[in-house]
């Protein structure tokens, strides 16, 4: 029971970095610089090798014979546990940015708790992540000053990609039954808590990068139970095709 | 309409201790972006412990048109080269 709850916790915090990094990988080769192209992918890279680590791990507790690849390759849509903003399209390069923004202040804060996690294999993997999680931090926060105090094309769109996407953003931060366990169990940080100071992170960028957080509260929820937008069973028709084509192939 | 970003000439210092050297060039809209790109392009691969950036246009360099005045005097003065000392096994990066 304990163990599954376990292995549920820590698919949440793989799947959102497994999702956010398919997204980043999709951009691979179409990136607006080639600098630009570089600098997304290898966050991309950096997510999925904290993805390895997760999900070996999860597997490890598991202990059903599963591996790493049959956690991130075999589910099913509705076992993902990513969030809704994750998973959102990568419209244009402003909402490429908005939504790595969004997440990166809430990795960043997330990391910097699991530090302290009970759990020594999640505190190990926190440790080893943080510095990465800085710097995406760093790129995606920039590129929120550049863009939002940028030309008023480049304001505009930045404008638009938060008034869509930060509806998808506090999914991040509805609690659902396993990470409220792993909160009182000392594994993880108390979301609400993790929320509050979020919005002031959140609100100190946007506020130099000319950006209004739309005012009206209406949010989506549900990704990490299952459910989610449409978007996510065409990231996994891609993301599984070849393990779904030619079952067990390696290379 | 589409405005190229500067190019900015990349340095990178490998180790503490050893000079910046040239690595290349890339674009960046500022200083800071440059920076940014530098690391991601030229130190995947723990190249550097340092980055310096510099706008192309900033520098200036000789005409190649001079080459013959600017070097060629140095050719036949080989005793402006040190290989009249013995080095020391101890002494690195000479």
């Amino acid at each position: 029971m304990e163990q599954e709850k376990l292995v549920n916790y820590i698919t949440i915090l793989g799947d959102n970095s497994m999702i956010l990094g398919q997204r980043l990988g999709e951009l691979c080769g179409h990136g607006p610089e080639l600098e630009t192209d570089i600098a997304l992918t290898n966050i991309s890279l950096d997510l999925f090798g904290q993805v390895r680590n997760y999900f070996q791990y999860a597997a490890e507790v598991e202990g059903k014979g599963r591996t790493e690849d049959d956690f991130a390759m075999l589910r099913l849509e509705h076992e993902y546990k990513n969030s809704l903003l994750v998973e959102q399209p990568n419209t244009d390069f402003a909402f490429v940015i908005v939504r790595q923004f969004f997440y990166d202040v809430f990795q960043r804060l997330l990391m910097k708790s699991l530090i302290n996690s009970k759990n020594d294999q999640l505190a190990a993997i926190a440790k080893k992540s943080i510095k990465e999680v800085e710097y995406h931090f760093d790129f995606s926060s920039t590129w929120m000053k550049r863009l939002g105090d940028g030309t008023g094309e480049s304001h505009e769109r930045v404008q638009h990609a938060v008034n869509e996407l930060w509806r998808f953003a506090m999914d991040l931060f509805k609690e659902t039954e396993t990470e409220k366990w792993a909160a009182e169990m000392g594994l993880g940080p108390d979301l609400n808590e993790l929320k509050s100071e979020y919005l002031k992170v959140v609100k100190e960028i946007c506020d130099e990068a000319t950006i209004e957080l739309p005012q009206e509260e209406v949010f989506q929820y549900g990704g990490k139970e299952g459910r989610h937008s449409e978007y996510l069973g065409y990231i996994l028709t891609d993301f599984q095709y070849m393990q779904r084509a030619y079952p067990n192939m390696k290379w | 309409m589409k405005k190229e970003w500067p190019i900015w000439e990349i340095f990178i210092r490998s180790k503490n201790g050893l000079e910046h050297r040239h690595v290349g060039s890339l674009h960046a809209a500022d200083a800071e972006m440059a920076i940014q790109n530098a690391r991601d392009v030229y130190t995947r691969r723990q190249e550097g412990v340092s980055v310096w950036v510099v706008e192309s246009k900033h520098i200036t360099a000789s005409n190649p048109e001079k080459s013959g005045e600017l070097f060629e005097p140095a050719k036949d003065k080989v005793y402006r080269h040190p290989t009249f000392y013995n080095l020391p096994d101890e002494v690195k990066h000479m």
